[in-house]
């Protein structure tokens, strides 16, 4: 009918043929965030204390302050939150171009790995395997890697033992593969980082952190509903907050997804 | 002897809860030389520094030689009871509730003649007896006599328990079981024949060494509690507010930071949301529920205890941002006070130096043990103490403070 790709797409939402899938985590005060070693500075966890609730501080109405860390719940990383994306143009919250807020995503299922090992790697060996099913990773796209983490709750999230956070992530080899030969502009977890609970000891360390944000892309943590996006086709739209030289934000992070059954 | 206090009853839920009363307290501000006293757990009287005589009630002139050189100091104990009363009937509000209430007339040894609340057994005329200055459930101080020798069960004597605080059958909350102090003070409380010790844990994802000696105490329980939190400490309220007779505020927040750091002013942040909000946030919840208990029994709602570092009263530079916080608490500790009188429930601030423990690595000894700390608050709510200096360091710095303030400002930063 019309050929304007914006009615087509009010169409397919009001019909059902595109769905809205939402990745986000409710913000709340119990969520787990990023532990430093404790001389270190921390991140604030989210709080929320009430203003008014239809009562004498405001007879009508009903509010909260918040307060939280830019890296708290679901949440952006922005280039300049590590030190080899400092120097880059447009590397904070606020310069981000919206255009890149909008971007397809390829879903790596690794959630039977990452069910038999907490400390599951990434490899340029499940890319490989991937394309091999689904085709090459676009530039300008999504990885997102499932590994139905989000699913754990509270210390099984955290899974924090004496040597450290044990949860999957990325090795140093598969970042380099995404970020230089793919060209991907960002990379999702389900997990508190983009790297691995043990990522501190790779080479270099926090290799996710390292190669993504370097090459100006982007971080996305704590995501949830993974296991509802097909391996590709999802469209991702993550509009972090427009913080003043903010390194990140919590968001919400939404998918757009076309039912299989409509063509 | 006195009869040992039973372990109360669970409550009829048809009979109507009685409300707090004080006993009257009208003082003179020469008479709250006496407070000062009775507050650190000391017994002091005037003492003329022309003729040496002591003097009692206070003055502004010594009756003997009529120098004006009166001077608060520590005093004999000893003396000899010449008469007692029972008290069966009265108009007063607060001791009709506590009758027969006895009194009794004490020669002290060093010279004057007191009239003082007694214990149960002090027995006749001519006994000896030792007097102590106690805070009653008002805050003012008053004179108590025990006999010599001891007798079974003294401490659980009515009279007595009114003037203390003792965790004896009652419940006890300790808002921060990851504090390096709380294994101890659950100990210690337990000993005591505390009935049940409730023990906050925040953030229960991260996990902390503590947390198998504290559930192998029998009689405690773990409690979801956040100081940080205004809805986790409200939640906890709702639930255990009610059952809560001791509250034990163990929330510390050691991180060394300089003045002119960059992260210092984020560091100040965490320490005083932690401890001040906290506290805040705490009496909040839990002030308004204890202070309704006052005379919910013979074992209601007794007293609050901070655990407070003694750099709080003057600042130690090494532990700037943590002294600050510290001192924030003491103020925040006296309007809880003043709030929490009319239940008739005590606010006790424990004053230590520092712990050794890891935060303080670097700290050359002396330093408190956790176990003395938590020893120190328990003897301190079972003798109705106000003020609680724990350790060489808090000692020594509580002495200097009464002699010259500035001296110990100045000499905490060379």
């Amino acid at each position: 009918m019309s050929g304007n790709i914006l009615d087509a797409f009010a169409r397919a939402l009001a019909s059902g043929a595109v769905r809205v899938i939402d990745l986000t985590h409710t913000l709340s005060p119990d969520f787990p965030v990023i532990v430093m070693p404790p001389e270190l500075g921390q991140s604030a966890p989210f709080r929320m204390e009430r203003i008014s609730r239809y009562d004498a501080s405001g007879p009508a109405w009903y509010w909260n302050n918040l307060s939280f860390g830019e890296h708290t719940g679901t949440h952006f990383d922005a280039p300049v939150h590590w030190y080899t994306g400092r120097d880059l143009p447009l590397n904070t919250v606020d310069t981000l171009p919206p255009a890149d807020m909008i971007a397809p995503a390829c879903v790596i299922d690794c959630s039977a790995e990452a069910e038999r090992d907490a400390d599951f790697l990434l490899t340029v060996a499940e890319v490989t395997a991937w394309e091999e099913k689904h085709g090459r990773i676009p530039a300008q796209s999504w990885v997102l890697l499932r590994t139905d983490w989000s699913k754990k709750r509270a210390a099984a999230y955290a899974n924090l033992r004496a040597d450290g956070a044990h949860t999957p992530g990325p090795d140093a080899a598969v970042m380099r593969l995404l970020v230089e030969e793919r060209g991907i502009i960002g990379f999702g977890t389900e997990t508190i980082g983009t790297d691995a609970g043990q990522a501190g000891h790779f080479s270099p360390p926090y290799p996710a952190h390292h190669y993504l944000h370097g090459a100006g892309r982007y971080g996305l943590q704590c995501l949830t509903n993974l296991d509802q996006l097909p391996p590709t086709g999802a469209m991702i739209v993550a509009a972090p907050l427009k913080i003043q030289n903010g390194s990140g934000s919590p968001l919400r992070v939404l998918a757009l997804v076309q039912e299989r059954s409509t063509g | 002897m006195t009869e040992p206090l039973a372990k109360p009853k669970r409550k009829n839920p048809l009979a109507r809860m009685r409300q707090p009363l004080l006993p009257p307290s009208a003082r003179s501000r020469k008479a709250h030389e006496l407070t000062l006293a009775a507050a650190s757990g000391r017994f002091m009287l005037q003492c003329c520094s022309e003729c040496g005589q002591y003097t009692y009630p206070p003055r502004e002139a010594c009756p003997n030689c009529l120098s004006s050189d009166l001077r608060l100091q520590d005093t004999p104990t000893g003396g000899v009871l010449l008469s007692e009363t029972r008290i069966d009937v009265t108009s007063d509000p607060y001791y009709r509730e506590h009758t027969p209430w006895r009194t009794g007339l004490v020669r002290l040894d060093c010279g004057p003649s007191i009239v003082t609340h007694l214990r149960g057994d002090c027995g006749g005329p001519g006994n000896r007896v030792v007097l102590s200055l106690q805070l009653d459930r008002g805050g003012q101080a008053v004179f108590f006599a025990k006999p010599i020798p001891e007798t079974p069960n003294m401490e659980d004597d009515l009279q007595w328990l009114e003037l203390t605080a003792d965790p004896k059958h009652r419940r006890v909350l300790i808002t921060d079981g990851r504090s390096p102090v709380a294994v101890a003070l659950a100990q210690a409380l337990k000993k005591a024949g505390a009935t049940k010790i409730f023990i906050g844990v925040s953030d229960r994802w991260k996990p902390f060494n503590e947390q198998k000696s504290l559930e192998s105490i029998d009689g405690i329980e773990l409690v979801d509690l956040d100081l940080t939190n205004e809805r986790s400490v409200q939640e906890l309220a709702m639930d255990i507010g009610a059952k809560v007779e001791i509250l034990i505020n163990t929330a510390d927040h050691v991180r060394p930071a300089h003045l002119f750091d960059a992260g210092a002013a984020n560091t100040a942040r965490d320490s005083i949301d932690y401890m001040v909000m906290g506290l805040m946030r705490l009496a909040q919840a839990f002030g308004p529920v204890m202070r309704s208990r006052g005379a919910d029994g013979p074992t209601g709602a007794v007293a609050w205890v901070n655990v407070l570092s003694v750099h709080g009263l003057s600042n130690a530079p090494q532990f700037g941002v943590h002294s600050a916080a510290h001192a924030a608490c003491l103020s925040l500790s006296q309007w809880l006070r003043t709030e929490l009188r009319p239940g008739g429930i005590r606010v006790i601030n424990a004053f230590s130096g520092p712990l050794d423990t890891e935060w303080f690595q670097t700290v050359p000894p002396p330093k408190v043990a956790p176990k003395a700390l938590a020893d120190a608050i328990v003897d301190g709510l079972k003798c109705g103490i106000e003020d609680i200096y724990v350790g060489d360091v808090a000692k020594d710095i509580e002495a200097r403070l009464f002699d010259n303030p500035k001296a110990v400002e100045r000499e905490a930063g060379q």
